[in-house]
């Protein structure tokens, strides 16, 4: 009857129409020429895909077996739109702010970025739609098989089961993973359902008008024939249309497909408002001649023909083989527009939710390059496609596309219509924690799967005949069609009663219980309270921006001066007269990028967009913040560190600086007090040599005295020049020391007799104390020390008959030498300089340079003892001090 | 009778040296040899000239020629500054408290005659 080939080659040429369809909305969105691509109509159509191929031939198969049920399936989404539409708008609004990508991104992001419930709702979200998608490809299989009235060879439909699923893998991988944009829209693909949504519309419409006015004779007589049909009796069965009209409304917002075009896909909420009114009006229009068709097809059909294709058996039967082919037509497009978006939405969760994690994580984190990361998240959405369309062609296969699909579309309703309490209470509760959503969907789910999924596939399949009579273990309470012995309801009711119920209780009890941890609570709020935080503007291009707030923050970040020639620059080129530019997307990015630079780039975009308002500041971005300032308060705390340590390298610099000055003006001072020891002498030479020179006539006596003059002084130049080396070798450590053992008596004698041969006067010298003691030292350095203090006491002491008393005396580990003379000694304000060099107490009677005593001191510090002035004793007096290490006490 | 110089220094053998140079040429030279009263010396002995060594004990040649200086009679008094301290700023000092004349030693016995003749000149 019908001609195959011709279909086959029908629907090739629509599939290539499909794909050029996709193709130019792609190039036009991509060249920015895509404004009717975003027509509030199109999003509108792409909202169809809610009517699948269920819908399409379903829904004349329900209304011929139960009547008016059908309409529920109708009624729920239009109560949303018309009803709820701000709640949907809560949903867009969030949608876009948050990035969100699927369904399960968007229940994890609200119960703080929680992956396990990602996963969950994952898997859970797959389990519900691959029986779904395995009831498209068997609606394909039969229709063709109905089109072709060839004996239905299981065999032969697997094959166009197959080739479907791989058409359709592939028209998904390519308009599905075309671009890995943020906000994951595809326009391709949207537009190509768009056009789905109108042939499909367009096929029911024409096969009612010609079951209508074709087959039967216009309204009147249709009316008649229902009145006729043994359908009079549609009774409205209340809680069963109330449950059904729930679900589809639940479904409406939770399935995967649903909510990414409602919500992924939107692209302004306006668009809403139209689809408030414009999606009812659709779906009015779609059930318009579903109870004509249902009715003549019960009439005219033979008994026991599949009411389910009466669409298109219909006009097979009459003839009208073009309608027939745009009923297939019709029908193909329910089916694949449903598959394509429900692949794409379960691939974005599987591919964001399941592989990245486990690929990042086993990859070794965020070390990679962000295109290889692209590569591989494109790669894993392609594989995910091609894995949801293989799950639900195996299901196709195993479940043998029998009448256990039948239903599949109520129980994956009901699947699904799980989500609905997590996502309702996180967008409107903040009281909502992840571990009440994790309770209430694990309590739903597995109710679901007790009650309803495994007892679909039959008795003694996945559960056994005994179970499902008597309840698991035997416990007649856990009955999966009776829950706590409540019966007589029907299965399906009983089912989303006590899943969607238990859920919801669970999931609010829990949640009372818990305590949110902090990201719950800021995305909590960040969710609840959208509207407080975000205006309704889709990008930077909304022009609601203040170029004079831009300007004030810009200011206080820049600075004034940069900021204003920033604007004024930008101004110019965008040939706005004055100060401020537009504040228009490119300039927004100029002014992010400049501020980036500043504050680090998200705490920029923060800051941008809470001015222009178009977009809450979210979590991430919070985090992007405090990560850049605690990378700014490290840096400065190095900074700090640096400058801490740059001060204390200037203190010492400082302090180096001091000693160096002191030290040259020491040097100065030593240099100019040389000078002038050393031109006294050479002063007497000269003056005396000039005289001797120049005077022929001196007795000689005269001559005796001048030369003995110059003498003199030569000696002592000599001598001041030996303790000037002296001095200089001994303060710079360079001195060396020849050790020796001798007795501190005998050192004594020594130094005495050559302090006094060749001097004048008479100083009678007096030892006292026990001397007899050995001692390991430089024997001539401390001699010199001896000397030097014996022939001051021979010089300076002005008693009458002067007497140097010496004084040796052991305490403990010191051996102390006094050298006290019985003059008057040295003025109290004197005592502590006369060891520094060229100090003379008086320097009349001085006959050296004043260098004797600090020769002394620097000669007692290298034998590691020291010299000092012993105040009181009368006279001038001197105490020699040597420590136990260089003095061997013996006896 | 020749004029007199008063000699204001500590180290003997120059004290004798310079006398010698002075005597040999007919200068009639007095000697001092400390800062402390050197003052009244100037006034006891009246000198034409006075030869004044910078490193005295008791008080410095430099604030003894501020002293003089400061006195009407002894205002314009030439004095020859001779000191073992050559520097720069030792010439400065010597000028800015008014030494007629500033020489350092060791000297050219010559120079010394000289210029004490010069500073009596008329």
């Amino acid at each position: 009857m019908g001609n195959l080939n011709a279909l086959v080659a029908v629907s090739l040429i629509y599939v290539a129409f499909l794909f050029g369809v996709a193709f130019a909305a792609e190039r036009a969105a991509m060249r920015g020429k895509g404004n009717w691509l975003r027509l509030p109509i199109v999003y509108t159509l792409s909202l169809s895909i809610y009517c699948t191929a269920w819908t399409f031939y379903g829904a004349v198969g329900n209304a011929a077996r139960s009547g008016l049920e059908y309409i529920t399936i109708y009624l729920g989404p239009s109560l949303v739109l018309i009803g709820w539409w701000w709640g949907l708008r809560k949903l867009v609004r969030i949608g876009r702010s948050q990035r969100i990508t699927s369904i399960a991104d968007m229940i994890s992001s609200r119960y703080g970025k929680s992956n396990l419930l990602a996963v969950g709702v994952t898997i859970l979200a797959v389990i519900g739609t691959t029986p779904y998608i395995a009831l498209q490809l068997q609606s394909v299989t039969t229709s063709l098989s109905a089109f072709s009235n060839a004996p239905s060879d299981s065999q032969q439909l697997s094959a166009t089961a197959f080739w479907v699923a791989g058409g359709l893998a592939i028209f998904t991988i390519i308009f599905g993973t075309r671009n890995l944009d943020a906000n994951e829209r595809h326009y391709g693909v949207v537009m190509a359902i768009a056009v789905e949504a109108v042939v499909k519309l367009f096929a029911l419409l024409a096969v009612g008008v010609f079951v209508v006015w074709g087959i039967a004779d216009g309204p009147a007589d249709i009316l008649q024939r229902i009145e006729a049909s043994e359908k009079t009796t549609w009774e409205i069965n209340g809680g069963r249309w109330a449950g059904l009209i729930f679900l589809s409304a639940a479904a409406f917002v939770c399935l995967p497909r649903m909510f990414q075009v409602l919500v992924v896909e939107n692209d302004s909420e306006d668009h809403l408002r139209t689809a408030s009114w414009a999606f009812p009006a659709y779906l009015m229009i779609m059930s318009l001649f579903v109870i004509p068709i249902a009715v003549v097809g019960l009439d005219i059909m033979p008994e026991g023909s599949n009411p389910d294709l009466f669409v298109l058996t219909l006009p097979l039967a009459s003839g009208q083989e073009g309608l027939a082919m745009l009923s297939f037509l019709g029908g193909f497009s329910s089916a694949t527009s449903m598959v394509i978006v429900a692949a794409i939405a379960l691939s974005t969760m599987v591919s964001n939710h399941v592989v990245m994690p486990i690929w990042l994580s086993s990859s070794g984190g965020g070390a990679t390059v962000s295109g290889d990361v692209r590569n591989v998240v494109i790669i894993s959405r392609r594989l995910s496609i091609a894995a949801v369309l293989g799950l639900g062609y195996l299901y196709y296969r195993l479940s043998g596309g029998g009448s256990a699909l039948a239903s599949i579309g109520l129980i994956s309703f009901t699947g699904v219509a799980q989500f609905l309490p997590v996502l309702i209470g996180g967008v409107f509760w903040r009281g909502a924690t992840r571990n009440g959503a994790l309770a209430g969907l694990t309590v739903g789910f597995v109710l679901w799967a007790y009650c309803l999924l495994l007892p679909s596939f039959g008795p003694d399949v996945l559960l056994s005949q005994s179970v499902i009579d008597h309840g698991l273990f035997g416990w007649s309470w856990l009955q999966p069609q009776a829950l706590f012995g409540i019966e007589g309801l029907d299965p399906l009711m009983h089912a989303v009663l006590w899943s969607t119920s238990l859920n919801a209780v669970i999931f609010v009890v829990v949640s009372l219980a818990d305590f949110p941890t902090p990201m719950e609570r800021l995305q909590g709020a960040q969710f609840v309270n959208i509207f407080e935080h975000s205006s309704r503007t889709p990008s930077w291009t909304g022009g609601v921006a203040k170029s004079e707030d831009l300007m004030i923050m810009a200011q206080r970040i820049l600075g004034a001066h940069e900021a204003q020639s920033l604007f004024e620059h930008e101004a110019y080129r965008q040939g706005v007269s004055g100060l401020l530019p537009e504040p228009n997307a490119e300039f927004l990015q100029v002014l992010e990028r400049e501020l980036s630079g500043s504050v680090g780039a998200a705490t920029a975009h923060a800051m941008i967009a809470q001015i222009v308002g178009n977009a809450s500041v979210s979590v991430q971005d919070l985090m992007a913040v405090a990560n850049e300032t605690a990378q700014m308060m490290e840096y400065s705390s190095q900074l700090e560190a640096k400058s801490n340590e740059l001060a204390r390298t200037a203190r010492q610099l400082r302090q180096a600086n001091e000693k160096l000055t002191l030290v040259s003006a020491q040097k100065d001072d030593f240099l100019s007090q040389v000078s002038h020891e050393l031109r006294t002498p050479m002063t007497s030479i000269r003056a005396f040599s000039e005289i001797l020179r120049d005077n022929s006539r001196l007795s000689n006596a005269e001559k005796r005295k001048y030369s003995g003059i110059i003498q003199d002084e030569a000696i002592r130049l000599t001598r001041l020049l030996d303790d000037l080396l002296d001095l200089s070798v001994l303060e710079n450590g360079q001195v060396a020391l020849s050790h020796q053992v001798a007795q501190l008596g005998t050192v004594l004698d020594q130094a005495t007799t050559a302090a006094l041969s060749g001097a004048e006067g008479a100083l009678n010298v007096v030892r006292t104390g026990q001397d007899n003691v050995s001692l390991r030292t430089d024997v001539g350095r401390l001699s010199q020390v001896f000397i030097n203090l014996i022939r001051n006491a021979q010089k300076y002491c002005d008693a009458e008959n002067p007497e140097l008393r010496i004084e040796v005396s052991l305490k403990e580990d010191r051996l102390r030498v006094d050298f006290i003379d019985n003059g008057t000694g040295i003025p109290s304000v004197s005592q502590e300089a006369i060891f520094d060099k060229f100090s003379r107490v008086n320097p009349q009677r001085a006959g050296g340079a004043g260098l004797g005593l600090a020769i002394c001191r620097e000669v007692m510090n290298q034998l590691g003892g020291e010299i000092s002035y012993l105040p009181g004793q009368g006279g001038a007096a001197f105490r020699v001090t040597l420590f136990a290490p260089l003095s061997l006490a013996a006896q | 009778m020749g004029k007199r110089v008063l000699l204001i220094e500590d180290e003997p053998n120059i004290i004798e040296a310079i006398s010698f140079i002075l005597s040999r040429d007919g200068w009639d030279v007095a000697t001092h040899s400390n800062g402390h009263d050197a003052i009244d010396a100037v006034h006891a002995r009246a000198p034409d000239v006075v030869i004044l060594d910078v490193m005295l004990p008791g008080k410095s040649g430099y604030d003894i020629l501020s002293e003089l200086r400061a006195d009407t009679h002894t205002q314009n008094l030439p004095v020859l500054i001779l000191t073992a301290r050559g520097q720069s700023k030792d010439r400065e000092m010597a000028e800015r408290v008014g030494a007629s004349r500033f020489m350092t030693k060791p000297f050219a016995n010559a120079d010394v005659l000289n210029a004490v003749k010069e500073l009596v000149a008329p």
